[in-house]
């Protein structure tokens, strides 16, 4: 017998509410990847020449943890803004606004899914 | 080890300096394992004989083979109108090409052997291979005669001459000019002073270095005897002959009939033909030598028998001319031809003979039923599973095994027989019985290897290429050069790979008997495709030519400030 599985991508919308530290709002999560990086050191890429950013790391407790952001999440819009084609420091000063205390992003994630286990008869 | 040292103390009681007693008595007159067999030296004979019996396989223009540098342009009308009259040949036309010293068969038969009536005249022309069968013994005498006497050809010894009478004429042509004048109307002629003087010292050298340069471009040895004319040869005797007609010409209107009496102006003339000789030597140089120097093709040469393949590069070439090119090149670089080499082992192939046998029930029909039965024997084989590639390979398996352990017995063997001698130092007192020349040596130590020498060149099928005394010649030549055993790999590398032709015995060069094939007329240039075959009588040397690519070589220019690098980027920041 044999199993497959299915690989598919969704999107999700997460909101975070920053939690304040300090002087510092923070959201609870690492970005990796821009256009100005090296998209073959990408671990969560299924394209290694995708160069946008994603998330390589979730606080455990963190905001984002508890608005359901998953680590290996490709963020592809920040409150509209699109972050598929910017630099890392770009993304990163998007995501860090001082005025905001509320981010929404669009996310897109891979899944696997197990197929229906099939047998083959020999 | 106390046998070998005992051979070797025998070998020092001989009285030396005397007279050695052969070495094959001397084996024999010692026990033990130093007896060797002569490796191979009667099977060597007969062979030479094998070859002999077959060598008379000739073409058309084959006698016309064999020539030294000058002129063919006697030749070339002869071979014209030869041509004319026989024109059904136009597709393949095979002449032989030969190695000096040995005009052909046919020409030397006349003289030497009674049986062939069809020899009468030395144009004959035979096509195809000839039935006669000449003995051994009439064989041996006429290579002797061929190999001792010297050229007795009449159209060799016609083209020489005409090419060095031409030679002379050109050359002494200026001085003729320059002093007839003063012996036919030396009152009338005016005086002339330094002018003249100095166009005489110009000729002078001009024409010491003219006769320098024709000697090292034309009088050379023949390292080949073509089939055909040398094109360019017969075009520049055709040039200088031409040359000096036309200059006496105008001498003989001119300066002669009208008795000139301008000295200077005759000597100038004089001058001006060893100019224009001088360029024609140039011409010359350029046409023979330089020409060819820059490769244009590659020719690949392979062989038929085994597969052995070499490149080479050449330049504009006659098919002839690039057919001596790859001989010479072929005698160092392919490995010597071994046909006990190529056969399967006789376990594989027997199995292969036992096939079907197809019986035919009621009367017997025409031909269809040969072809149908043959068919059905085939495809029954094809279907049938063979498994002759497993013997094969355990054969082959076993033979490399066998070879390694004879390899490793003959490695050691000689190793420890060059222990056995040590080069004469000036402060070791021996006394003169016990010095040996290298000879002496070799024959001394030769007695502990003999055996495991003789069992794996028997092993790797290379026994009739090396003959005791050629085996004992070159341990004596390896012991001369150096006597330290790091000699025994320079003494070895001889007999375990085996190497060109060329270093082989003169018996087994073989170098008389290459035909060469072609389509086309062999003193066409190369070009793109041609193909001819070298043929010999166990094998083929098929050589194909290909133009070497036609290169563009485009230019990038690079600032060597432009090489600048920057980091591989993996930032991750936490927001």
């Amino acid at each position: 017998s044999s199993q497959y599985f299915l690989s598919f991508s969704t999107q999700q919308r997460i909101e975070i509410h920053k939690l304040r530290q300090g002087d510092n709002l923070i959201l609870g999560f690492s970005i990796g990847g821009g256009i100005d990086q090296d998209p073959t050191q990408n671990p969560f890429s299924e394209d290694k020449t995708d160069k946008g950013i994603y998330v390589t790391r979730v606080t455990e407790g963190g905001p984002a943890e508890v608005a359901g952001l998953q680590i290996g999440d490709k963020i592809m819009q920040v409150n509209g803004w699109d972050m598929t084609m910017v630099t890392h420091d770009q993304a990163r000063k998007r995501l860090t606004k001082r005025n905001e205390e509320v981010v929404r992003l669009l996310v897109t994630r891979q899944s696997l899914q197990k197929a229906v286990q099939q047998s083959m008869m020999s | 080890k106390i046998e070998t040292l005992k051979v070797t103390v025998d070998f020092l009681k001989v009285p030396l300096g005397l007279k050695k007693p052969p070495l094959k008595e001397a084996l024999a007159a010692v026990p033990g394992p130093g007896r060797s067999k002569p490796l191979g030296l009667e099977r060597h004979k007969s062979r030479r004989s094998d070859n002999m019996d077959n060598e008379s396989q000739y073409s058309g223009y084959s006698y016309k083979s064999g020539h030294s540098r000058s002129s063919r342009k006697h030749r070339d009308r002869r071979d014209r109108h030869r041509s004319k009259s026989r024109d059904g040949s136009r597709g393949d036309k095979s002449v032989t090409i030969q190695a000096p010293g040995e005009p052909l068969l046919d020409n030397e038969s006349t003289r030497g052997d009674e049986r062939d009536d069809n020899w009468g005249e030395t144009t004959t022309v035979v096509t195809g291979t000839s039935e006669h069968s000449i003995s051994h013994d009439d064989i041996t005498r006429i290579t002797k005669d061929m190999e001792d006497s010297a050229h007795l050809d009449c159209s060799r010894h016609l083209g020489v001459a005409l090419g060095v009478a031409l030679a002379l004429l050109a050359f002494l042509t200026p001085l003729a000019f320059m002093l007839l004048p003063q012996l036919l109307w030396r009152e009338e002629l005016e005086p002339c002073g330094t002018p003249c003087e100095g166009l005489f010292i110009s000729v002078a050298f001009k024409l010491l270095i003219l006769l320098l340069g024709g000697w090292a471009l034309f009088f050379r040895r023949p390292k080949a005897f073509f089939p055909r004319v040398f094109v360019f040869r017969a075009l520049l005797m055709v040039l200088v002959f031409l040359l000096v007609v036309s200059y006496w010409l105008f001498y003989g209107v001119r300066i002669l009939d009208s008795r000139d009496r301008n000295y200077q102006g005759v000597v100038q003339y004089a001058v001006s033909l060893v100019d224009a000789l001088l360029f024609v030597h140039y011409l010359a140089v350029v046409l023979l030598e330089l020409r060819q120097l820059q490769p244009q093709f590659t020719l690949k040469a392979v062989r038929s028998a085994d597969g052995a393949s070499r490149f080479y590069n050449v330049g504009h070439l006659s098919i002839q001319r690039a057919a001596v090119w790859i001989l010479e090149n072929y005698y160092h670089d392919f490995p010597v031809y071994n046909p006990a080499l190529l056969n399967l082992p006789k376990s594989v192939l027997s199995k292969k003979m036992s096939g079907f046998k197809v019986y035919s029930l009621g009367e017997e029909n025409s031909t269809n039923n040969s072809t149908g039965q043959s068919r059905a024997v085939i495809a029954a084989a094809a279907r049938r599973r063979d498994n002759s590639h497993n013997e094969y390979y355990y054969e082959e398996a076993e033979h490399e095994r066998r070879v390694r352990k004879r390899r490793a017995r003959l490695v050691v063997a000689v190793e420890e027989a060059f222990t056995h001698i040590k080069r004469l130092q000036e402060e070791d007192q021996k006394n003169p019985r016990e010095i040996m020349d290298p000879r002496e040596a070799a024959q001394a130590i030769f007695a502990s290897m003999a055996r495991a020498m003789q069992k794996y060149l028997r092993t790797t099928k290379q026994q009739p290429y090396h003959t005791m005394e050629s085996i004992l010649q070159h341990l004596e030549f390896c012991i001369t050069h150096d006597m330290t055993p790091k000699v025994r790999g320079a003494f070895l590398e001889r007999y375990l790979t085996a190497g060109p032709t060329i270093q082989y015995h003169k018996d087994r060069w073989l170098a008389k008997q290459w035909t060469l094939v072609s389509e086309e007329p062999v003193t066409n240039g190369l070009k793109d495709g041609v193909v001819f075959v070298l043929k010999r009588q166990d094998f083929s040397l098929v050589v194909s030519t290909k133009k070497i690519p036609f290169f563009k070589l485009s230019e990038e220019f690079v600032d060597p400030k432009s090489h600048k690098f920057i980091m591989r980027l993996q930032s991750e920041t936490s927001v």
